[in-house]
C-alpha cells in the first residue's frame, strides 16, 4: 500500500514530505498555515486602511479660495487700522470667526504694491508664537499678544517677545467699491510671501524648509506674487 | 503548578463538619439557600477556572516592611475608574459640536441632577490622577522597583503617564469654553513646531488647516473611545505583569539567609 505512490519525483524525495503528489514542493499543512495567515492580514488591513485614511483625509483635503466681503472702500484709512470681524470656517457659529485689522497701502511705509491683492493690508489677529489673538494699541502703534507677551510693529513685523515672524496676512481685492478678503498668507521678516503656516514655525532661513507647505492650504489666487 | 494559598478566612467563618448522626440526608430550607449561592460559584469556576486565577492574583506573596507607598498604584487605578465612570454618565448629556457643547456643559453642571458634582468630580478627579501617576512613578523610582525584571513594567507605565496626559489634553478642550478653546489652540501650534511633520501633525489634530468643524468630534473621540481602550488594556498588562512579578521588597530590607545556612557558615 506504501509503495503505490512511490516518490518518483525529485522535489518530494529532497524535501522528506510524505505522501505527496508529484511535483509538490510544500506541505500542505505550511500551505494552509500560509494562506490563514494571508487571509487574515488581507481582512485586517482591508478594514485599518479605510479607517485610517478616513482619519487623515481631512490633511489632503485643499480648501477652495472663498472672498469675503469686509466693506466699503472708504472706511480704511492708510494711517491706521481698522478691525472687522472675518469668517475663517464657515457654519460652526462664534468658533469659526476671528477679526482682521485692515488698512489701505501706505507707499511711504510699505513701499510700491507688490500686486493688485497688495492694495490694502488686511492683517490676521493670529499671534505667530502660538496662535492667540493680538489687539492693535493705537498709542503706541503696536500689535500685543496677551498670551506670553508677543509684540508687533505697524506692518506687523515682530519688535519683541516669542514670535518667530511677522503677523500673517490676507489678500485683499476691491471689487465694485468694496474690500473683500481672500485667503491668509504667512510673510518671513522681509514680508516675503508664503504660504499659510502654523504660529510658531519660522520662515527665515532653514525655517522655511523645517516647516513645509501643508497640502490643505488654499491656493495662492490668480497671479498673485511671492 | 504549586498548591495556591487557602483564602484567610477567619475560623468563625469556615463551615464546620457535620457531627455524627446530624446529616440525615435531608437539607433544611436555610442550607439549601446558603449552598445555592456556592453552587451558583461552583457553576461557574466549574466552566471557567476563574478562582484559580482569582486566588493568583488576590493572594500573592508580599515581602515585609510593604507600607502605604505601595498603595499609591492602587490609588492611581481607582483615579481612572472614577474618571472612565463620570465620562461614561457625562457623555449621557454632552453634545461635541461646536453650537451646541459649552450649552451642554453649562446644562450638565446648572440644571442636571447632580450634575455639578459629577462633572467636578471628572474634572478635579483628572488632576489628582496625574498627580497620583507621578507619586506612584517616584515611587517606584525611589525603591528601585523598575530593575530587573520589573523593565518591561515601567514601560508600559511611561506608555500609560503619556497617554493619561493625551487624556488630560483632549479632555481640556470638550467644556469649549474660552479656556479651553485658547488652550487647545496653543496645544495645537506646539505640536506644529515639531520639524517637519509638525505641520501634518497639527493639521491631522485639527482636521484641517484651521480650527474648524470637526475638531471638537475628533478631540471628544480621542477622548473617549480611542486613547480609553489603550489605556484600558495597558493597565490589564500592568496588572498581570505586577500580580506575575510580584512586590518588591523596600530598599532598607535585607535578605535574611534561614538559620541552618547561618549556621552552617559559622
Amino acid at each position: 500500500m506504501a509503495d503505490r505512490r512511490q516518490a518518483k519525483s525529485p522535489y518530494t524525495e529532497d524535501r522528506l514530505i510524505p505522501g505527496a503528489f508529484e511535483g509538490e514542493t510544500i506541505t500542505r499543512r505550511r500551505f494552509m498555515v500560509g494562506s490563514v495567515n494571508a487571509a487574515g492580514i488581507a481582512a485586517t488591513v482591508a478594514f485599518t486602511l479605510p479607517a485610517l485614511g478616513f482619519a487623515l483625509g481631512p490633511i489632503f483635503h485643499r480648501n477652495r479660495i472663498s472672498w469675503q466681503d469686509v466693506g466699503p472702500l472708504s472706511d480704511f484709512p492708510d494711517t491706521t487700522y481698522v478691525p472687522r470681524v472675518v469668517t475663517l470656517t464657515p457654519d460652526i457659529g462664534e468658533v469659526g470667526k476671528s477679526t482682521a485689522y485692515i488698512r489701505k497701502h501706505n507707499p511711504a511705509i510699505d513701499g510700491p504694491p507688490k500686486d493688485q491683492y497688495d492694495n490694502y493690508v488686511a492683517i490676521s489677529t493670529k499671534c505667530m508664537h502660538l496662535g492667540c489673538p493680538v489687539r492693535y494699541i493705537e498709542a503706541s502703534q503696536r500689535f500685543v499678544c496677551p498670551c506670553h507677551g508677543g509684540v508687533y510693529d505697524f506692518q506687523g513685523k515682530r519688535t519683541g517677545g516669542p514670535p518667530v515672524r511677522p503677523l500673517d496676512r490676507f489678500y485683499t481685492r476691491e471689487v465694485n467699491g468694496r474690500l473683500q478678503l481672500g485667503p491668509r498668507f504667512s510673510v518671513n521678516s522681509e514680508l516675503r510671501r508664503f504660504s499659510p503656516r502654523d504660529p510658531g514655525e519660522p520662515l527665515d532661513g532653514i525655517g522655511q524648509y523645517l516647516y513645509p507647505r501643508r497640502f490643505d492650504t488654499t491656493n495662492k489666487p490668480a497671479g498673485a506674487k511671492n | 503548578m504549586p498548591k495556591l494559598p487557602a483564602p484567610p478566612v477567619p475560623d468563625a467563618l469556615k463551615p464546620k463538619p457535620k457531627r455524627p448522626g446530624e446529616g440525615n440526608g435531608k437539607e433544611k430550607p436555610h442550607e439549601v439557600a446558603a449552598e445555592a449561592g456556592i453552587h451558583a460559584a461552583d457553576w461557574v469556576d466549574e466552566r471557567t477556572s476563574v478562582s484559580g486565577g482569582l486566588r493568583w492574583v488576590l493572594f500573592r506573596k508580599v515581602p515585609k516592611g510593604t507600607n502605604w507607598f505601595y498603595t499609591l498604584g492602587s490609588a492611581t487605578l481607582f483615579a481612572f475608574l472614577s474618571q472612565a465612570v463620570t465620562g461614561v454618565f457625562l457623555a449621557m448629556y454632552y453634545d461635541p459640536s461646536p453650537i451646541h457643547a459649552y450649552e451642554s456643559a453649562r446644562y450638565i453642571t446648572n440644571d442636571v441632577f447632580l450634575g455639578q458634582f459629577v462633572r467636578g468630580m471628572h474634572k478635579w478627579g483628572a488632576t489628582v490622577m496625574v498627580i497620583l501617576i507621578f507619586l506612584h512613578m517616584g515611587r517606584t523610582f525611589f525603591f528601585g522597583a523598575y530593575k530587573y525584571p520589573r523593565e518591561l513594567n515601567w514601560v508600559i507605565g511611561v506608555v500609560l503617564l503619556v497617554l493619561t496626559l493625551v487624556m488630560a489634553l483632549t479632555g481640556y478642550l470638550l467644556p469649549f469654553d474660552q479656556r479651553s478653546y485658547w488652550a487647545t489652540i496653543v496645544a495645537d501650534n506646539i505640536n506644529g513646531t515639531g520639524p517637519l511633520v509638525g505641520p501634518y501633525l497639527a493639521d491631522f489634530l485639527r482636521a484641517g488647516p484651521e480650527f474648524g468643524a470637526t475638531t471638537l468630534s475628533r478631540f471628544y473621540a480621542i477622548h473617549m473611545l480611542l486613547v480609553p481602550g489603550a489605556l484600558i488594556a495597558l493597565i490589564g498588562a500592568h496588572l498581570w505583569l505586577v500580580a506575575k512579578l510580584g512586590t518588591t521588597a523596600p530598599p532598607w530590607l535585607k535578605v535574611e539567609p534561614p538559620e541552618d545556612l547561618r549556621k552552617a557558615e559559622v
